[in-house]
């Protein structure tokens, strides 16, 4: 265990490779993250499902790949449309009658919802781990560091994606009457603002945000029907971390949870990484509380 | 607490149908042992959760907590438990009826102690969280303690740990254990029955409905919470002592830390029965099983996306439970005066 933080300073190199590397996924986390702050922020709904929604874009960029013969980057619209619909109808079934219940209800239903969906997908394509092919090739850098184009390709997309969705935000009718909803709901509605309408769509924006994330998840890594759960987790521990309605927060830890596992991984062991994560997130929770008794102690 | 003719009848009743189930229906005899499991995993919960109003997703913890610290003290006191677990099932166990039963009760009582005890420390970190902070951080605790074990070599990692098999005849060992678990729920029902009729009863309830007055009127809020999650944890720590030695072999993702074959089925199955009363949790288990076990047979393959609807279906639409429509139903059954001008206000308010 040791030994392998020894080859890090002997090594320097190989920092710049993990380096290189979480950052590029952590772009990828950012994503989910912004989707779950976004649904947080206005809906007062955490979503447990989070992940699902990530791993089941990624099923649509691999069943184009596999059953279709597609290269897997055009699932990334495809996926985005598909998963708003999908959102949209989750919306009207489930979480239409969570919104304005107390919060332990929205995590339980959400958990139902993404049992549901891995154990779809677990049917649908078995529980093998898969990855669709992007075909892209990896160049050499530095001597020994190596980069997919692949990864470049898929910060590139997040970043675009972020920005696209900050700007709709910003300027568009839509975007400026899910902040009012945000706001305040009661004086939304009484302006005309239909906010069920409103829901609906953050949250099937917020499932096609995760819809894309998973599309790149499956070009650069892994999916598998049950790898749900530790997405969800580490949007929880991005989202924690930030402090709610800090996008800029989200976007740096979400990098930083990002390097932080590939460190972890390497230096302890792939077995470790989803342990990682999970005890990332006790540990900010323990740390958000100390601060909070700080804060507590200071009132009064 | 005057038991009246009718609970009386009630409890005779239940109990002569457990102590005759298992010869009867001699066939269902491992259904209905995982019946009294999940009737003290509802209960537990219910502690917590329905009488105290912290939702916790991660009791399965002390489950598998207790699970494997009984397996350590049992093989630990016999072999080396680092050279036994990394001869993956080479070292065959060989114990005579004497050294299993000690065995057994020395790693159960551990695991129950070791449960407060993990409880307790533990207690510092989740209690200073509220509401969903809480559910999340403790449902963090039961998947990091899974993923940790099965990192750490000493119990086997991922691959688990093979315990002794029950000395004699099998069926003995099926009745046997099928009697352990229904004495291990009808004690945490007893138990946690006799609590809530006492001012430590009061005293959660309080905190359930204003944590802040309770603390207000002086109540040492923190003390009750640790207590309560240390009393759930005891008995969780004895099930699954016990439910390791009853399923022989040990692992810590499906069968010790399984949040969701048992952790969120705790908690719908309070939710069903309807939380916050007493035989809530009981009949919710009950139910719970009985679907989950229907399923199983008739669904097979489509089981689990069954019960993840039934936990949707639980959970958005009928959160009261059986017990809380009931009351609403039938007020006079529960004891509850309902007043006619008052009854009449609230439908008109409505």
């Amino acid at each position: 265990m040791l030994s392998n933080f020894q080859l890090l300073v002997d090594f320097p190199a190989t920092n710049v490779q993990l380096l290189l590397d979480g950052l590029m996924i952590g772009g990828i986390f950012a994503l989910a993250a912004y989707g779950l702050a976004l649904v947080w922020g206005v809906m007062n709904v955490k979503n447990l499902a989070q992940g699902e929604f990530v791993i089941m874009g990624g099923y649509i960029a691999f069943f184009m790949y596999r059953d279709l013969g597609i290269n897997p980057l055009w699932a990334l619209p495809v996926a985005g449309i598909v998963m708003f619909g999908i959102g949209w109808l989750l919306y009207g079934l489930v979480i239409r009658w969570v919104i304005g219940r107390d919060l332990f209800t929205s995590l339980l239903a959400t958990f139902g919802m993404a049992i549901v969906i891995s154990q779809l997908l677990n049917l649908v394509f078995g529980p093998d781990v898969q990855t669709a092919n992007s075909g892209l090739g990896t160049r050499l850098f530095l001597g020994s560091v190596t980069i997919q184009e692949i990864r470049v390709v898929s910060l590139v997309v997040a970043g675009g994606l972020a920005l696209m969705v900050i700007l709709f935000m910003k300027n568009s009718r839509m975007g400026q009457a899910i902040r009012a909803t945000a706001q305040d709901p009661r004086a939304a509605k009484i302006m005309g603002i239909d906010t069920d309408r409103v829901y609906a769509f953050t949250y099937s924006l917020n499932a096609a945000i995760c819809g894309v994330a998973g599309v790149l998840i499956s070009m650069i890594w892994v999916i598998q029907p049950f790898y749900g759960i530790a997405h969800s987790i580490r949007s929880f521990v991005i989202v924690v971390a930030a402090g709610l309605g800090n996008l800029p927060g989200v976007i740096v830890s979400a990098l930083g949870l990002g390097v932080l596992e590939q460190y972890g991984g390497f230096g302890f062991g792939t077995e470790f990484q989803q342990a990682i994560v999970v005890g990332l997130l006790v540990l900010v929770l323990v740390i958000r509380q100390i601060m909070q008794a700080r804060h507590r102690q200071v009132v009064q | 607490m005057s038991i009246s003719r009718r609970t009386l009848g009630l409890y005779g009743g239940i109990a002569i149908a457990s102590l005759v189930a298992p010869f009867v229906f001699d066939t269902y005899i491992s259904q209905l042992t995982v019946l009294w499991v999940m009737v003290l995993f509802a209960i537990t919960w219910d502690a917590m959760g329905g009488q105290m109003g912290y939702n916790s997703l991660g009791n399965i913890f002390f489950f598998g907590a207790g699970m494997y610290i009984s397996a350590v003290v049992q093989i630990g006191l016999h072999y080396d438990v680092a050279q036994y677990t990394a001869a993956y099932g080479a070292i065959k166990v060989d114990f005579t009826q004497a050294q299993y039963h000690v065995g057994l009760v020395l790693g159960t009582i551990v695991a129950a102690l070791g449960s407060v005890v993990l409880a307790v420390v533990l207690s510092w970190v989740v209690f200073g969280l509220r509401g969903p902070y809480f559910a999340i951080g403790t449902l963090g605790i039961a998947l990091a303690a899974g993923e940790l074990v099965g990192a750490w070599e000493y119990v086997g990692a991922g691959s688990g740990i093979s315990l002794p098999v029950f000395p004699g005849e099998p069926e003995v060992g099926e009745r046997f254990f099928y009697f352990a678990f229904f004495i291990a729920a009808v004690l945490s029902f007893f138990f946690f029955r006799w609590l809530y009729g006492t001012r430590f009863g009061l005293a959660i309830n309080a905190i359930r409905d204003d944590e802040e007055k309770a603390e207000a009127m002086g109540i040492r809020t923190m003390r009750y919470k640790t207590i309560t999650w240390a009393l759930s944890a005891f008995f969780l720590g004895i099930c699954g002592s016990l439910f390791g030695n009853y399923n022989i072999f040990i692992e810590p993702l499906e069968v010790a830390f399984a949040t969701v074959v048992f952790g969120i089925p705790m908690v719908v199955m309070a939710l069903l029965g309807g939380k916050g009363t007493l035989w809530g949790p009981v009949i919710g288990a009950i139910l719970y099983h009985v679907i989950k076990e229907a399923t199983w047979k008739y669904f097979l393959g489509w089981q689990w996306v069954a019960l993840g609807l039934l936990i949707v279906v639980t959970v958005v639409f009928f959160q009261q439970g059986i017990m809380g429509w009931a009351q609403d139903k039938w007020p006079e059954l529960f004891g509850i005066e309902v007043e006619e001008d008052s009854a009449e206000g609230d439908r008109e308010a409505a």
